[in-house]
Formats: C-alpha cells, sequence, structure tokens
C-alpha cells in the first residue's frame, strides 16, 4: 500500500521563484501539484520545468479558490494520505513541512497548522506581529482554537479532513473560513513552529496590512 | 406644453415597466416584481395627471412635500437594488468558480494514473519496487 503526501501550492504569477521553491521541494516531497490561478507571466511553464503537476484555472480567481482545486485534485489521488498546503513564493521551510508532516503520520494529530509565533526564528516587524496576533486573538474568540498565528500558509492535514473541507471564500479570507471549518469539525490540531523567511522578493509580494481591512469586510459580509 | 411633457412622462413609465416585467430568475421574486411594477406604473400616472395627488400622500405620512416622498421611495428602492444585485453577483462568482474549477480538474494530468497501469507491468515482470521514489511517504 502506497500513501502519498502531496504538496498543494497556490499559485499566481511568481515565475520568478516559483522554479527554485518546486526544486527545493522535489527531493523530500516528490508529490506537488501547482494551481496556477490564471497566471498572466510563465509561472505555469516554470512549474512545469521544475517537476511540478499544474492544475490551470483559465481565470484568476483567487488564493481560496485554489486552494479548493487543490484540495479536490489531490482528494482523486486514491492513495493520498496527507496535503500540505505551501506558499509559492518561497517563505516556508522544506524541514519544517517535513517534521510537520511526520506529526500528522506518527497519528499525533489530523491537522497540523504553522505558526511563526513558537519559537524565535521567524524576524517580524512590530506592526505586522501586532495584526497577526490580533487576528489570531480575532480567530480564538469566534471559534474557541487557541491558536498563536493566523493567515500561516503552512498546514499538513490528512485525507479524512482534507475530503470534509469546502472552502467558498474565493479570495484571502479562506484562511480565516479554513480555521472556521475546522473549528466545527473538531479534528485532532495542533500547532507547530515554523520560520517564516521574508526575503525582499516575499516582502515585494507579500500582503499588505491594508488588505487585513478586505479580509475582514469579507468574512463579515459574506 | 403640459401635455407633451405627459406624454413623454408617460412613455417612460410603460417602457420601464415593461423592462421590469420582462424575465427574472426565482418565480415567486418574479411574481412580487411584476405586482410592485404595476403599482409603480399606476402610481406614476396618477401622479402625471394629478400632481397634487402626490404631496397629498406625502402629508398624509407626514413627509412635507411630493418630492421628498419620492426621494426617500428611491433611495429605499436602490438600496433593494444593491442588494439584490449584489446577491446575484455572488451566485454568479460562485458558478464562475465551479465551472473553472471543472475545467482546470478536467486538463490535469493524473501522474498517479500512468504510474498504477506502470506498475502493473513492473508486477507482471514480477518486479514491484515503485514506491522507492516516495522519499516522505
Amino acid at each position: 500500500m502506497v500513501s502519498r503526501t502531496w504538496i498543494v501550492i497556490p499559485l499566481f504569477n511568481e515565475a520568478p521563484i516559483i522554479g527554485s521553491v518546486i526544486k527545493d521541494l522535489l527531493p523530500v516531497f516528490p508529490h506537488v501539484v501547482c494551481i496556477d490561478d490564471g497566471s498572466t507571466d510563465t509561472s505555469a511553464r516554470a512549474a512545469r520545468e521544475a517537476g511540478a503537476v499544474v492544475v490551470q484555472h483559465p481565470v484568476n480567481l483567487g488564493q481560496g479558490a485554489a486552494l479548493q482545486t487543490g484540495f479536490e485534485y489531490v482528494m482523486n489521488d486514491p492513495e493520498m494520505s496527507c496535503v500540505v498546503t505551501f506558499d509559492a513564493d518561497g517563505q516556508h521551510r522544506v524541514a519544517d513541512a517535513a517534521d510537520m508532516v511526520r506529526r500528522v503520520q506518527s497519528g499525533e494529530a489530523d491537522v497540523v497548522l504553522g505558526s511563526r509565533f513558537l519559537d524565535g526564528r521567524t524576524k517580524i516587524g512590530p506592526v505586522k506581529r501586532l495584526v497577526l496576533r490580533t487576528a489570531a486573538l480575532q480567530t480564538r474568540w469566534s471559534t474557541g482554537m487557541h491558536l498563536t498565528d493566523a493567515h500561516n500558509g503552512l498546514r499538513v492535514m490528512s485525507r479524512q479532513v482534507v475530503g470534509s473541507i469546502h472552502l467558498t471564500q474565493n479570495r484571502m479570507a479562506h484562511a480565516s473560513e479554513l480555521i472556521d471549518l475546522l473549528s466545527k469539525l473538531k479534528p485532532r490540531w495542533t500547532e507547530h513552529p515554523v520560520e517564516i523567511i521574508y526575503t525582499e522578493y516575499s516582502k515585494s509580494k507579500g500582503q499588505s496590512l491594508l488588505n487585513s481591512v478586505n479580509i475582514m469586510a469579507d468574512l463579515l459580509f459574506r | 406644453m403640459l401635455i407633451v411633457v405627459q406624454i413623454v412622462l408617460v412613455l417612460v413609465v410603460v417602457l420601464f415597466s415593461l423592462v421590469l416585467i420582462r424575465g427574472g430568475s426565482n418565480a415567486k421574486h418574479m411574481a412580487v416584481r411584476r405586482i410592485m411594477v404595476l403599482l409603480f406604473a399606476a402610481a406614476a400616472v396618477l401622479s402625471i395627471f394629478f400632481p397634487t395627488l402626490l404631496s397629498q400622500i406625502a402629508r398624509l405620512v407626514g413627509v412635507g412635500r411630493g418630492t421628498d416622498l419620492m426621494l426617500y421611495a428611491f433611495i429605499v428602492s436602490f438600496l433593494v437594488y444593491m442588494s439584490t444585485t449584489h446577491q446575484r453577483f455572488r451566485q454568479m462568482e460562485a458558478t464562475l468558480t465551479k465551472l473553472t474549477r471543472r475545467i482546470a480538474l478536467d486538463e490535469a494530468e493524473r501522474p498517479w494514473e500512468s504510474v498504477r497501469s506502470g506498475t502493473q507491468a513492473l508486477d507482471a515482470t514480477g518486479d514491484s519496487n515503485h514506491g522507492s521514489r516516495d522519499t516522505l511517504r
């Protein structure tokens, strides 16, 4: 019985970096799928050339929609047992993902969520820290899940959990929606310390703080 | 001169009502909308020929002038329009998402299918060492 771990990467206009992200992943995780969310650059080709499976949205829908497509794609693989969501901009470490997968495969938890606040590795600005901690606190109030980090793209979920997740928030609010769904599914979950590498590239691409206004609005007026 | 304005206004009311009465999605909503449109048309035509009627109604409900009453009615109907349009837009987005996802998934290659047929071929030759690539299974 083969059991496979799939890496799901929502991909939108990351052509300069996606190739190296996939090349770092492949030696550890041979099964990588990129959901190209209607990129206008050469992201899809770069991902394919680096050795990933590419599933292409013909039009841009948003990161949440891309993740859900990724989940449905990997659910088609009867031997998939575990799914990792990974960001395309190279801010996650493959070693962290591997540690998290081990925690799911050992049967310790069904869901392992990455948190950049569990150790001191991640260097982060005070304003961003405040926003993320506030968002985590808000999640705690609304779902009762004691999270230390919000909107961390590195997560590992077992097949059972992935199969019961149906994201409807197409854009950035999917991260909160996912936690919301988990709080209803009540799987065994835990957080795992991860390092977020803020390179110049990911800083220039990352969500601006203003975007948190959009996330709040999406959640309030869904 | 007054009769020209009256004719133009009546034509506008009739055309607008016809446009609204035609088509729609939900049967119940459509019926409600058609009743509203008929009421609107009747009120509009009446107010064209008896302009003071609107002011009398306005005074009756305690809103000074007929124009003010019109403004309030307009704001309410505009808000209703906004919310229904917003809902319809969300429905369309959900439909588009489904369609896009289906296209994406249908076109995607499925490496495990070729892996499995490859495995069967290997099994036939007595070699089933296909999982060695899975460093982290």
